[in-house]
């Protein structure tokens, strides 16, 4: 598997007005992301992953360190304003508010938007903003005005635009946190098929601990730093760390802790509520109690 | 909140007024406001009339729709009418119909009042039809940016601006929205919107605007660092997803509009009947 | 649970609401609403978007004026022609959502002093309100003196909240005062909020979508769904209707989950089970764990 993403000691700074104020925000980060794998990232507010989202799309360019993205060293010395450009268009994002991304009133017209940025022919884009508004179940509100839409149905447009750039990466920046469930479980639904049937790349940050256990890895950062990074399980699991983080785990793990630290024989690493209760069972079952 | 339906009155529909082409439609109604200046007569304005009742027919808006759009102007109206039957003499030596105190009306006076009304209402029922009933915001920004392209080569930044008018009219909806909230959060405060003096009044408006002016600010922040993301740099090199085609049809529009001046030119000067003043 | 249901502190007899009444768009928003807010705790108001959640809070505090029924508050109608409907404002607090794009005043001080001062209260009783209600919120006091919108989210968060509570309302109505915030930050100003309710005695109304944090700082549940209160009892009464809950649209927290499939597996740790350490505790007891 290849790389889409290699972060090498990369730091960066807000500059403020005077050099006291200026404040460091990612400290020396490295890691490596891989072609069609899903990550999320979890830090609490202020804790810099979002800082490090404006950098994966270079919005922003790190200070030092070195960063890749599809092959491109876009922290070379003589980079070239049109290679960012070009590494770019691999990467997207969706952001938090649904409302600040949408740049056209009618639905279609904004997921044509990006492709349009691209200088794609005229039939090409009418192709494919067709096929990202059918991917993401937006069709029957093509010629919708968007400022009606439910916040959910928002982001599955942002996510459209996305597509219709034939993006290799989309970086969900909090894409959940001002949704109600229903609008949460309809833009998961479309993120794990994107990465599990497109293959794209997924970045998810986010503060909700149920959605970051169906990824793949999960990085957590605190203070500009890279503090955990594995499976969902293994970082789960380590409960109090998580806590110290400012994070949660979910009440699947939090509960098999407290019943580990009363001595029954669980697992750490289950995250669905029926498997919970199997193993809850199998371990009673084992001690002999009567059930 | 519904203002974005109400915004630009734009009326839902797929009639051939809708189907034309935004910049055929943004020709024709400067045409047909020259039409409604060209009309003189009666048989000139008949004509016209019957034009624009045709059209609204094909366009098939309701009634009640157009004449709700001239609600606003319905002061200018009665206040040109009111003058012109008043002032209104007509030919030398006419026998006024009403002669009371200072106010002397005369037929003539009347029939011009009637006809200027008329051409008010016809030059804001005729554009409304062709242009913001039967076209959406966007189509009207869209073909304006293409009517004025040729501006850009003289360093005019037609496609800047084109793109600040999508922007916003996008946002128009959502900041009205975001008034009402600020403005129930610092109601919930004890804050009095209604009550007291102007100054008063004003300056209870502070709370509002500073927040207002602040989201402003970070959805337009928020919004360019979307756009870049999403690959935006400039007009350069863009392609558009709906290209603009004009067809026989929008040209046929076009003729149609040019054709109804010269024939209301035509009616002006070969028919025999009552005609406007001035 | 040492509730006070003598006490009243607010009340709805048979409201409703229609949104664009006559026009296109009709929206009937709330349905013959009948409902006793007791006094002395905490409410949660749960429902899915469009339920008609908003528009009965906003009726609390008269931003809203029900086109059928009364509102009584302090066992008064608020819609009688002798009471100002600014009076009404200050004893029911509305915190809306994401509150804290409503600050605008020069410091933070001067901003949490708006409500007090449109209170007609100056002088030492205004600066010990506002020192007051920014010990409650949790805002950092070296803060006060900076202006609004040079403070964190987290803190601007807390500000507009001190605002609120500064007019010391004898209701504090909440509209999602956790949106947005990092896990540590919901648990942080949710604390908070249950503290006040503890301490000042006054009663708290919060409209929430996340069922874990209901769950957890909630004495009592009112469920509305289409307009109307479907459910209305203590919080783990309400969750034991499960089924009733997933047909509205909302959900159970993950734990009760877990104890729905362990009492399908012939482990039963009761139906009212909503809280972690809850299940934990029942396990641990039942079946003689931790000896």
């Amino acid at each position: 598997m290849s790389k889409i993403i290699k972060a090498e000691n990369v730091s960066f700074s807000y500059e403020g007005d005077t050099p006291e104020e200026r404040v460091e925000v990612l400290k020396n980060i490295s890691f490596e992301i891989e072609e069609g794998s899903f990550t999320a990232i979890l830090g609490r507010n202020g804790s810099g992953k979002s800082t490090l989202a404006k950098l994966l799309c270079m919005i922003n360019l790190p200070d030092s360190g070195r960063l890749e993205v599809d092959g491109i060293e876009v922290t070379r010395e003589d980079v070239t304003e049109d290679e960012i450009y070009e590494a770019r268009r691999d990467v997207g994002m969706v952001f938090q508010n649904p409302d600040n991304q949408i740049v056209a009133t009618i639905v279609e017209d904004d997921v044509a938007f990006g492709p349009e940025n691209l200088g794609i022919p005229s039939e090409e884009i009418r192709k494919r903003v067709d096929g990202a508004l059918e991917a993401v179940g937006m069709s029957e509100y093509a010629r919708h005005s968007a400022s009606r839409l439910s916040g959910g149905q928002k982001q599955r447009v942002a996510i459209a635009g996305a597509l219709a750039m034939k993006r290799k990466c989309i970086i969900f920046d909090e894409s959940t946190a001002m949704l109600d469930p229903l609008g949460r479980k309809e833009v998961m639904k479309n993120i794990l098929r994107l990465n599990k049937e497109d293959g794209i790349t997924v970045l998810l940050i986010t503060h909700y601990m149920n959605e970051a256990s169906l990824a793949d890895r999960v990085i957590v950062i605190d203070n500009g730093g890279i503090i955990m990074d594995g499976r969902p399980s293994e970082v789960f699991s380590e409960v109090d760390k998580m806590w110290e983080a400012g994070l949660d785990v979910p009440q699947t793990t939090e509960l098999l802790q407290r019943l580990r630290d009363a001595g029954l024989d669980v697992p750490k690493d289950i995250f669905d509520p029926a498997e919970c209760a199997a193993v809850i069972k199998a371990a009673l079952a084992d001690r002999g109690c009567a059930i | 909140m519904n203002f974005d339906v109400a915004f630009g009155q734009y009326c839902e529909g797929d009639s051939i007024l809708h189907r034309l082409d935004p910049r055929a439609k943004i020709i024709m109604s400067l045409l047909y406001i020259v039409d409604v200046f060209l009309a003189k007569n009666v048989f000139a304005f008949a004509l016209l009339t019957s034009f624009t009742v045709a059209m609204a027919v094909l366009s098939r808006i309701k009634p009640r729709i157009l004449l709700r759009g001239l609600k606003p102007v319905i002061f200018i109206m009665i206040f040109t009418g009111v003058i012109n039957v008043f002032w209104y003499r007509g030919a030398e030596g006419a026998k006024p119909l009403v002669d009371w105190w200072i106010f002397t009306i005369y037929p003539a006076g009347i029939l011009n009042a009637v006809l200027i009304v008329l051409r008010v209402v016809l030059l804001i029922a005729g554009t409304s039809l062709i242009l913001t009933y039967t076209t959406t915001p966007l189509a009207l920004t869209d073909g304006l940016e293409r009517l004025l392209s040729p501006l850009a080569k003289i360093k005019v930044p037609v496609h800047e601006f084109s793109l600040m008018m999508t922007i916003a009219l996008r946002f128009i909806p959502t900041l009205i929205e975001e008034t009402g909230k600020i403005m129930d959060a610092q109601k919930a405060r004890g804050a009095s919107f209604s009550e007291g003096s102007l100054v008063k009044r004003a300056k209870a408006l502070i709370p509002v605007l500073v927040p207002l002016f602040a989201s402003s600010f970070r959805r337009a922040d928020e919004l360019a660092v979307a756009m870049e993301c999403r690959c935006y740099r400039g007009g350069k090199g863009r392609t558009r997803m709906n290209v603009l085609k004009a067809t026989f049809k929008d040209f046929a529009g076009v003729i149609v509009i040019i054709l109804l001046g010269v024939s209301l030119v035509l009616l002006n000067k070969y028919t025999d009947a009552f005609a406007l003043g001035f | 649970m040492n509730l006070n249901t003598e006490k009243c502190a607010a009340e709805f007899r048979g409201v409703s609401f229609t949104y664009n009444k006559g026009i296109a768009y009709e929206k009937k928003a709330v349905r013959s609403v009948s409902l006793k807010i007791y006094g002395g705790c905490v409410t949660g108001l749960i429902g899915s978007t469009g339920s008609g959640k908003s528009t009965l809070i906003k009726m609390l505090n008269g931003l809203v004026k029900p086109d059928e029924g009364e509102v009584i508050v302090d066992g008064t109608n608020i819609w009688d022609k002798k009471v100002k409907i600014r009076d009404v404002r200050f004893k029911v607090g509305l915190v809306m959502q994401y509150p804290e794009y409503q600050l605008f005043d020069e410091t933070v001080s001067e901003d949490i002093a708006f409500g007090p001062k449109n209170m007609g209260i100056s002088g030492d009783e205004l600066k010990r309100r506002v020192a007051e209600a920014a010990k409650f919120s949790g805002l950092d006091p070296d803060l006060l003196e900076k202006s609004p919108f040079d403070i964190s989210g987290g803190q601007k968060r807390r500000a507009a909240l001190a605002g609120v509570i500064a007019m010391t309302p004898s209701l504090l109505v909440l509209d999602e005062p956790a949106a947005g915030l990092d896990p540590a930050g919901r648990r942080e100003i949710l604390g908070r909020i249950k503290n006040y309710q503890r301490e000042s005695g006054n009663s708290v109304v919060i409209v929430s979508h996340s069922m874990e944090d209901v769950a957890k700082y909630c004495d009592r549940l009112a469920v509305m769904n289409k307009g109307e209160i479907v459910l209305y009892d203590e919080t783990d009464r309400v969750f034991s209707h499960g089924e009733e809950l997933r047909d509205m649209g909302l959900d159970v927290p993950e734990i009760t989950k877990v104890a729905e499939e362990l009492a399908r597996l012939g482990v039963d740790v009761g139906n009212d089970v909503y809280t972690v350490k809850y299940a934990a505790e029942r396990l641990i007891e039942k079946y003689g764990l931790g000896k």
